[in-house]
């Protein structure tokens, strides 16, 4: 396995929003997790970047990483996109895909990488010169997945990427993210309250209730539930 | 001398007070560039730089001769300030830069009074003469015109550090993780940038910029623990003027007020020498007015 949640337990002051998680992620897989707001999502991801303490045992390629800080964790090949996008609105498009390749040395590669993700995502070639501030909601979301790609990771971590977007704008930016891993292979681990968009990606998905894992499943299965139909997908 | 040559003076003289402010701006605008935050205790942190580099400089000048003695003193003092802005980041900033903003700008203030009183204690309130390359009166006469070696050399001497600025922050790496940091520290982070080193060799950098504009006013002002306040009020002023984000328009605006301060004190009676100290201020309220963004400045567009 790539990633593996062992057991992770983690809190907010006396409250704990994360109790007994396991996931994982296989190499070249993508895993989604499913679940309503305060479900402990996004704690899942910020615990595996680093910024948030947790009990139990977080591995990534043969690594513990718990209790690294954010920058050693994207060191080892983690991209994590935060929540509401974390764009660089004072710097360019172009700024924005190079502050994602600041560690790598491979110059050539780097400008092959951003004529791919360039291609890949239109409307940022367009956009290469404006601010990040400047750009749609929809645009921020391909520039701050595209930075992410950028640092060449072996693991994307997306939250939530539909977040504050308008439907048919979550559809182009999903659609983006799948040609994203057929072209490149990467895994990724998915954060996302809509699973409809979430199993356009993903090979498989937990699904989390109050801190709480409470169903495992591929895609198939989970489409399959009762229970995940009638909450996730619409009836 | 006649109109056109009094104009040219009062530009020239301008331009030479300004490239003081804008030295000092410049340092205000990269700790902005690299944290967000006013640094109000840039003057403190310039005059100590400067004690340091008089320091060095009377301690080998009788070996050494003046010249050798002052490169060196400035040589320390580049490297002293580098190290003191770093340190001054990692053991007191850090604990402010990610709470409130104006906790942190509190703490600058505090900064700065209690380096003016170090270097009060240490090397006394007197005015204390500053050893130079040439005497600080030296001038040449370009037809009716008087320019000074002093400030000429200083308007040079902040024009190079300006275009190496600009190169820095806009075409190297170090530049882009600085402003990278500024932008979004967390995201940064999450992009594999070392946040808290970059932090500090921007403060570094910063307090680096800070004694160059230390080092040059000394000779003419004499050294004393109070030498830049003035100088500090007149870059706050500049740095706004010119737009915080903007290295360019921080120096432009400098050299910009002191110019219009002077021949506002020539050609307007009403003015004069007496009420001069407002024309910057009030240039300042204009462009908040109605550039609030500074002339230089990218106006933030924030969409939701």
């Amino acid at each position: 396995m790539l990633l593996e949640l062992d057991h992770i337990t983690a809190s907010y002051g006396p409250v704990k929003v994360l109790e007994d998680v396991s996931l994982a992620v296989p190499e070249g897989g993508a895993v989604g997790i499913l679940g309503a707001n305060g479900a402990g999502k996004t704690t899942t991801l910020r615990a595996i970047s680093g910024m948030v303490r947790t009990t139990g045992r977080i591995t990534f390629d043969g690594q513990d990483i718990r209790g690294k800080l954010p920058e050693q964790v994207a060191a080892l090949g983690i991209a994590h996109v935060p929540e509401g996008r974390g764009t660089l609105p004072n710097l360019s498009v172009r700024e924005n895909l190079l502050v994602g390749a600041y560690r790598r040395k491979d110059r050539a590669e780097v400008q092959r990488d951003i004529e791919f993700l360039l291609d890949l995502f239109p409307n940022l070639r367009r956009r290469i010169k404006s601010n990040g501030s400047a750009l749609s909601g929809g645009e921020q979301q391909m520039l701050a997945v595209a930075r992410a790609f950028m640092a060449k990771p072996k693991l994307l971590v997306l939250d939530e990427p539909s977040l504050g977007l308008a439907p048919s704008t979550a559809r182009t930016v999903y659609s983006a993210i799948a040609e994203l891993r057929r072209e490149s292979g990467i895994s990724m681990l998915v954060v996302e309250q809509n699973a409809n968009l979430a199993f356009s990606v993903v090979d498989s998905a937990t699904v989390l209730e109050t801190g709480r894992s409470v169903l495992s499943g591929t895609t198939e299965e989970l489409k399959g539930n009762d229970a995940i139909r009638k909450a996730y997908l619409g009836g | 001398m006649g109109d056109v040559g009094t104009f040219i003076q009062l530009v020239v003289d301008g331009l030479a007070n300004g490239s003081i402010y804008a030295a000092l701006a410049l340092a205000i605008v990269l700790v902005n560039q690299a944290t967000g935050l006013i640094n109000f205790s840039q003057g403190g942190m310039a005059v100590l730089s400067a004690y340091i580099a008089l320091t060095v400089s009377n301690l080998l000048a009788p070996s050494i001769g003046v010249a050798g003695a002052v490169t060196l003193g400035i040589v320390v003092t580049l490297i002293f300030s580098f190290l003191l802005g770093a340190i001054v980041e990692r053991v007191i900033m850090r604990r402010f830069e990610r709470g409130d903003p104006d906790t942190a700008v509190v703490a600058t203030i505090g900064l700065f009074t209690l380096i003016t009183g170090l270097c009060g204690i240490i090397w006394s309130y007197n005015f204390l003469p500053f050893p130079w390359y040439f005497p600080v009166t030296d001038s040449f006469m370009i037809g009716t015109i008087g320019i000074s070696v002093w400030s000429l050399t200083t308007f040079i001497a902040v024009l190079v550090v300006m275009a190496v600025l600009q190169i820095v922050f806009r075409s190297t790496k170090l530049g882009l993780g600085l402003r990278a940091v500024a932008d979004n520290p967390v995201s940064a982070a999450l992009s594999g940038l070392k946040v808290g080193p970059l932090l500090m060799a921007g403060w570094g950098l910063a307090a680096m910029l800070g004694a160059i504009a230390g080092t040059l006013v000394a000779p003419k002002l004499q050294l004393s623990p109070n030498m830049l306040d003035g100088a500090l009020v007149y870059a706050l002023a500049a740095v706004i003027i010119g737009g915080l984000g903007s290295p360019i328009g921080a120096v432009v605006a400098a050299l910009g007020i002191t110019v219009l301060e002077n021949l506002a004190a020539y050609y307007v009676p009403i003015i004069g020498n007496d009420l001069k100290i407002a024309v910057p201020f009030i240039a300042l309220f204009l462009v908040l007015i109605f550039r609030p963004q500074g002339l230089f400045g990218r106006k933030v567009v924030v969409r939701v």
